[in-house]
């Protein structure tokens, strides 16, 4: 797939509706800012807390603590004007929105409680040996030709099986799954350049995840099937069912593939963070949440004003959007100490890569199974990991990973 | 200021001042209590901020959500009735002394 940037010129200029607060022409879309986006978000926490963007007229907040705030308190930072930059309270969405992720308490309650339980650490526990199993394999296929790709090979193809799996869904044709989640995070930033290429290329993959949420579709003893069956328990709407496993494959694989993508190029790129977890796999799972605080997958979302309120000293008007950027939070000198160094060693645990409050990530079980099997799978088999050459990343509108990573990896001598 | 006081599993005490508002979990991550891990930051998906409620304070906390309850069905630990995740726990305005027990870790 290839992206064209944005149009860096031209902008309507959105005047900052209040005094003494940062009006910024910054564009957190723009191509130079996600090809390397930490040393601009230093400058917009430099700015304040609270700063004001022109290009978009929202506010960004970009400090761990307003981060945390803000996420923490859904009655005035409300879900269901959508969590992108589009307002459903004004506009009409581009689809019909998620019942869990774009939706508000209560109504969101019971939904979150399906959820949870059907994806439950202790439903998880089921499928270990299961993804155990398919981790080795797939490594051992990667150690046997030395050379080959560490997102295409292993990030990428991993959680299409087994997520795939899990949820339920046919085998063929999975391959649209990733052009669809593209579109949906493109979806949460501006109809910009990116998002209309990405629509332009798009193919049948609506159409196809349509059809593969359908009950008829779907395996009998999947995540999908359990969904229905809520549903026929009365808990929720078959229609929300179906949402849901909707949901589920659009939150559920981009996510997982880039955060695998950027847990193995971070641990290329640092030789010795590599050797602490290849000297210890257990700390994979450590590693995993320092991966998520230092690249997040998830950069920014956005929440809508559902009454007048003062956040950092700044009045903000009823239904205004505010963008959430998670991954400056991850990276404040204010909350963390040498923000700026990835090391496995650290207790990352706190930072928001899978949200906060309420509606912090209801798949962050299974993501964090998923990575934890890779990354001890890894760990346990393979000696050194040699990048050949630079891994392409993928330009997304908020979310972050790359789409290829030639690598030359060695066996562990036994 | 509140005092949290955390029962570990091992008999020892901690006393923790909190300040009113302030959330059971956090306060115990913030003064590195052992024993709660609380993997998911407080969104109600781990079930790792596993604590006992003593009796008689159980009601100055908010009920049991449906999401709380799902969780603590997936508790490593033993379920009690006093069961709750400390994540879902605020100290009401007015209350200044709480004690919560640490369950002992299973495997
Ligand atoms: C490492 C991978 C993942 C990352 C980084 C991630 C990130 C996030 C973030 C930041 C949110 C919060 C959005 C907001 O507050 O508006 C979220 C919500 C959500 N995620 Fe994930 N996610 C991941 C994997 C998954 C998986 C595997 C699933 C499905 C099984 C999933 C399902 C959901 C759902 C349903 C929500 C909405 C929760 C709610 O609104 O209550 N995610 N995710
Ligand atoms: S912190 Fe994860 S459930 Fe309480």
């Amino acid at each position: 797939m290839k992206f064209t940037q944005p149009p860096e010129g031209e902008y309507e200029k959105h005047i900052v509706p209040v005094k003494g607060v940062s009006s910024l022409n910054f564009d957190p879309y723009a191509a130079e800012v996600l090809t390397n986006p930490y040393p601009h978000y230093e400058e917009l926490r430099e700015a304040g807390p609270i700063v004001w963007l022109e290009r978009y007229g929202v506010y960004v907040v970009s400090h761990y603590n307003t981060v945390r705030d803000v996420l923490t308190n859904p009655d005035v930072f409300c879900s269901s004007a959508g969590v992108g930059l589009s307002n459903f309270h004004t506009e009409k969405p581009w689809r019909q929105p998620s019942i869990i992720l774009e939706a508000d308490q209560p109504e969101h309650t019971g939904v979150r409680a399906v959820f949870a339980r059907i994806l439950s650490p202790r439903a998880l526990k089921k499928l270990t040996t299961t993804f155990e199993a398919e981790a080795e394999t797939m490594i051992d296929r990667m150690l046997e030709n030395g050379e080959c790709d560490g997102v295409v090979d292993l990030a990428h193809a991993f959680p299409i099986k087994v997520f795939g799996d899990a949820v339920g869904i046919m085998n063929e044709g999975r391959e649209h799954l990733l052009p669809y989640g593209d579109m949906v995070f493109n979806a949460f930033g501006p109809v910009n350049g990116r998002f209309k290429e990405c629509l332009a290329n798009l193919g049948p993959a609506t159409e196809w995840i349509y059809e593969a949420c359908k009950r008829e579709n779907l395996t009998d003893d999947g995540f999908g099937a359990a969904f229905y069956a809520a549903a026929d328990a009365g808990e929720i709407t078959h229609e929300g069912a179906g949402l849901l496993v909707r949901t589920t494959l659009s939150a559920g694989l981009d996510t997982t593939i880039f955060t695998m993508g950027n847990a193995l190029v971070n641990l290329g790129r640092h030789p010795d963070q590599w050797a602490i977890l290849r000297d210890e796999p257990k700390r994979a799972r450590a590693a995993l949440e320092e991966v998520l605080r230092y690249d997040s997958t998830f950069h920014s979302f956005y929440r809508t004003t559902t009454r007048e309120i003062e956040l950092e000293g700044v009045k903000l008007d009823k239904n205004q959007k505010v963008l959430v950027l998670v991954a400056s939070a991850n990276r404040d000198p204010r909350h963390w100490t040498e923000p700026d160094k990835f090391d496995v060693t650290r207790k990352a645990t706190g930072n928001m890569g899978f949200g906060a409050g309420i509606h912090g990530c209801a798949g962050q079980m299974i993501a964090r199974m998923e990575g934890e099997i890779v990354l001890r799978t890894l760990a346990t088999k393979v000696e050194t990991i040699e990048l050949l050459g630079e891994p392409s990343l993928h330009f997304n509108n908020t979310v972050r990973g790359y789409t290829s990573m030639p690598m030359r990896i060695t066996a562990k001598k036994h | 200021m509140p005092i949290i006081t955390y029962l570990l599993a091992d008999g020892t005490k901690m006393n923790i001042e909190a300040e009113a508002g302030a959330n059971v979990m956090r306060t115990a991550i913030d003064a590195d209590v052992p024993g709660i891990l609380a993997e998911c930051g407080g969104a109600a998906m781990c079930a790792t901020c596993h604590v006992y409620v003593e009796e008689e304070k159980a009601s100055i906390f908010s009920e049991i959500s449906d999401v709380e309850e799902e969780m603590l069905e997936c508790v490593t630990e033993e379920r009690k009735p006093e069961s709750r995740l400390s994540c879902q726990l605020t100290i009401p305005v007015g209350v200044d002394q709480v004690t919560v027990q640490l369950p002992v870790p299973q495997d």
